[in-house]
C-alpha cells in the first residue's frame, strides 16, 4: 500500500466519519439531557434529505443553466429549508411522543422512539414512494487537486461542516447562558429546576438543535451517497449511535471522536479487509472497546463526593 | 400569622398510601432563622420539597409574601424570591465553580451577575481561589459553600437550607453555621432543616420539632435547647 492511497482512504474515512459525528452529536446531546435514546433520529436525517431534494429539484428550473445563481440558490434554499423542517419535526416529535412519557420507565420511551422511527419511514414511503430519488450533490461534483491527491468538493465540504459545527457547539455549551443551562440540566434536572431553569424548554431546545444537525447530516450524506429512499437514514443512524456509544454517550467531544474513528475504520476495513465485512468490523471494534472501557472512549464515570 | 414571610398552613403530603406529612403548620417571619428539626424520616425534607413545589400537598395553603404558591412550578419559584440549597448540595460537578454560580443567577438580569459573583466571593473567599476549578474537585465543605453561594446568586427573600451539615467534619459544621448566622445578620431570612439539632437550635430564633410527619413541639431556639424532652430525644441526654 502506497502512502498516497493511504492518505486518500484516510480523507474519505474522515469525511464519512464527519457525517457520523454530526449525527452522533444529536444522539449524544439528547441522551445527555433527556436520558433517552432517540432512535427516530436517523429517520429525521432521511426527511432532511427529501426536503433538500425536493427544494433543489423544484428550484433548479427557475435559474439559467450554468449561472452562478443556479449553482448556489437551490442548494442553499434546500439546506435552510430542510433544517427548518427538521427542527420543527424534532420539536413536534419530542412534544407529542416523548414529553408525555417523562415519568415513564425508560423501556417505554425506547419502544416509543422505535415506533416513531417506523412511523417516519412509512410516512415517507406513503408520501414519496419507495422508488429511489437521485440526489445531486449540493456543491456539485467538482474535485480539488492538491498535488497528486484528488479530493471531491463534497468530501471537503463535509469535513469543514463538521469542524464548524463542533466549534459552534463547543462555544454554545461553554459560553452561552442557554448552553450552560443545558449542561446543568444534563447533570441534575432537579437542581437545575431549583435554579429556575425550565427543564422542558431546555429539552425541546436540545431536540431542535439535534434535529437541525440531522438535516445537515442528511444533506451531506445524500451528497456523498446519492440514492435517497425512505430507509436511507436508518443504517447511518445506527452507526452514528454506535459512534456516540463508542466515544462515550453524553459527551460532545466523544461523539466527534467516535464518529471520525468509526468512519476511518469503516473505510479502511472496506479497503484492506473486505467491503462486505466493513460493517462487521466496525461493530466488532465497538464490542472490543466497550469490553475494555464500558463508558466509551471519553465517557466519564463521575464519582459523587460525600 | 398573616404578616409572616412564609406561612405554611395545614399541609398533608402522601407518598402513594403513606401519609408522610400530617397537618403541618409553621411560619417564618422576615429576618428570622427558623429551623425544622427531627429524626431521619420525620418529614423535614418532604416539607421543604412541598414548599419548593417538587411535591404537592392535598390540603392547606402555603403562602409566600401573602401569595399562594402551591400551584407555581418549581422553576418559577426562584423568581418569586425562594431559593433552596438541596440536601446533599447537588452542585453541578462537571461545571466550574463560576459556572455553578452563574446558574444560580439564571433568573437574574446578566448585567448584575459580575457584582453578585464578587458578593459571593467575599462571603466565601475559598470559592474565589477555585473559581475556574470544576466543582467535582472541591471538598465537601467547599461544595456546601458553593451550593449556598449559588442559592444566594438569585437574591432570595427566603433561603431554605436542607441539611447543610450533612457529611461534614465537625470543624466545617461549625464554620457553615457561622456563615448561616452571618448571612442572617446581613438580612437573609433562613429556613433551616437539620438533623443536627444542637447546632440548628443554637443559631435559630425559633424551631419546630417534627416527629413522624407531625409538629410536636415549637418554641424559641433557647427554649427548645433547654427542654428536657428535646434534650433526651435529640441532643443526646
Amino acid at each position: 500500500m502506497d502512502l498516497l492511497t493511504l492518505l486518500d482512504y484516510l480523507i474519505r474515512g474522515l469525511s464519512l466519519g464527519s457525517i457520523y459525528a454530526i449525527i452522533a452529536l444529536g444522539y449524544t446531546m439528547v441522551y445527555g439531557i433527556a436520558k433517552m435514546l432517540n432512535f427516530a433520529h436517523g429517520d429525521v436525517i432521511m426527511v432532511g434529505g427529501y426536503i433538500c431534494f425536493f427544494t433543489m429539484s423544484g428550484l433548479s428550473s427557475t435559474f439559467a443553466e450554468g449561472s452562478m445563481a443556479a449553482a448556489v440558490v437551490p442548494a442553499l434554499a434546500g439546506v435552510v429549508l430542510s433544517m427548518v423542517v427538521c427542527t420543527v419535526l424534532g420539536v413536534v416529535i419530542e412534544g407529542l411522543a416523548y414529553k408525555p412519557l417523562r415519568q415513564a420507565p425508560s423501556l417505554a420511551v425506547l419502544i416509543t422512539a422505535i415506533g416513531v422511527s417506523y412511523f417516519l419511514q412509512n410516512a415517507a414511503l406513503l408520501l414519496w414512494s419507495s422508488s429511489p430519488k437521485y440526489f445531486s450533490p449540493i456543491v456539485g461534483s467538482g474535485q480539488l487537486k492538491v498535488g497528486p491527491l484528488t479530493i471531491s468538493h463534497v468530501t471537503l465540504v463535509t469535513i469543514v461542516a463538521c469542524v464548524i459545527i463542533m466549534l459552534a457547539l463547543t462555544s454554545f455549551t461553554g459560553r452561552t447562558k442557554m448552553g450552560k443551562a443545558m449542561r446543568a440540566v444534563s447533570e441534575d434536572k432537579g437542581a437545575a429546576q431549583l435554579m429556575g431553569i425550565n427543564v422542558n424548554r431546555t429539552i425541546s431546545m436540545t431536540f431542535a438543535i439535534g434535529s437541525a444537525l440531522a438535516a445537515i447530516a442528511g444533506v451531506l450524506l445524500c451528497s456523498a451517497y446519492p440514492t435517497l429512499t425512505p430507509t436511507t437514514g436508518s443504517m447511518p443512524g445506527i452507526k452514528a449511535f454506535t459512534a456516540a456509544v463508542f466515544g462515550g454517550i453524553g459527551s460532545i467531544p466523544g461523539a466527534l471522536l467516535g464518529g471520525l474513528l468509526l468512519g476511518v475504520i469503516e473505510i479502511f476495513a472496506g479497503a484492506y479487509i473486505s467491503t462486505q465485512l466493513s460493517t462487521a468490523v466496525v461493530f466488532g471494534v465497538l464490542i472490543i472497546v466497550l469490553l475494555v472501557k464500558p463508558a466509551g472512549l471519553l465517557g466519564k464515570t463521575v464519582r459523587e463526593k460525600v | 400569622m398573616e404578616n409572616a414571610l412564609l406561612n405554611v398552613e395545614g399541609i398533608n403530603v402522601y407518598y402513594g398510601a403513606i401519609h408522610a406529612i400530617k397537618d403541618v403548620s409553621f411560619h417564618v417571619n422576615e429576618g428570622e432563622i427558623v429551623t425544622l428539626i427531627g429524626a431521619n424520616g420525620a418529614g423535614k425534607t418532604t416539607t421543604l420539597q412541598t414548599i419548593s413545589g417538587l411535591l404537592r400537598s392535598k390540603t392547606g395553603s402555603i403562602t409566600f409574601e401573602g401569595k399562594e404558591i402551591q400551584h407555581i412550578s418549581p422553576d418559577k419559584l426562584v423568581s418569586h424570591g425562594l431559593a433552596q440549597v438541596p440536601e446533599g448540595r447537588r452542585v453541578f460537578l462537571q461545571m466550574s465553580v463560576e459556572e455553578n454560580l452563574e446558574m444560580g443567577a439564571y433568573t437574574q438580569p446578566p448585567a448584575g451577575v459580575p457584582q453578585d459573583l464578587e458578593m459571593v466571593f467575599s462571603l466565601f473567599p475559598r470559592l474565589k481561589e477555585r473559581r475556574r476549578q470544576v466543582a467535582g474537585t472541591l471538598s465537601g465543605g467547599e461544595q456546601q459553600m458553593l451550593a449556598m453561594g449559588r442559592a444566594l446568586m438569585s437574591h432570595p427573600r427566603l433561603l431554605m437550607l436542607d441539611e447543610p451539615s450533612m457529611g461534614l467534619a465537625p470543624i466545617l459544621v461549625e464554620q457553615i453555621f457561622e456563615i448561616i448566622r452571618d448571612l442572617n445578620k446581613q438580612g437573609s431570612t433562613i429556613l433551616l432543616v437539620e438533623q443536627n439539632a444542637q447546632m440548628a437550635l443554637s443559631v435559630a430564633h425559633r424551631g419546630y420539632v417534627l416527629e413522624t410527619g407531625k409538629v410536636v413541639t415549637t418554641g424559641t431556639g433557647e427554649e427548645l435547647i433547654r427542654s428536657p424532652e428535646i434534650k433526651k430525644a435529640y441532643l443526646g441526654g
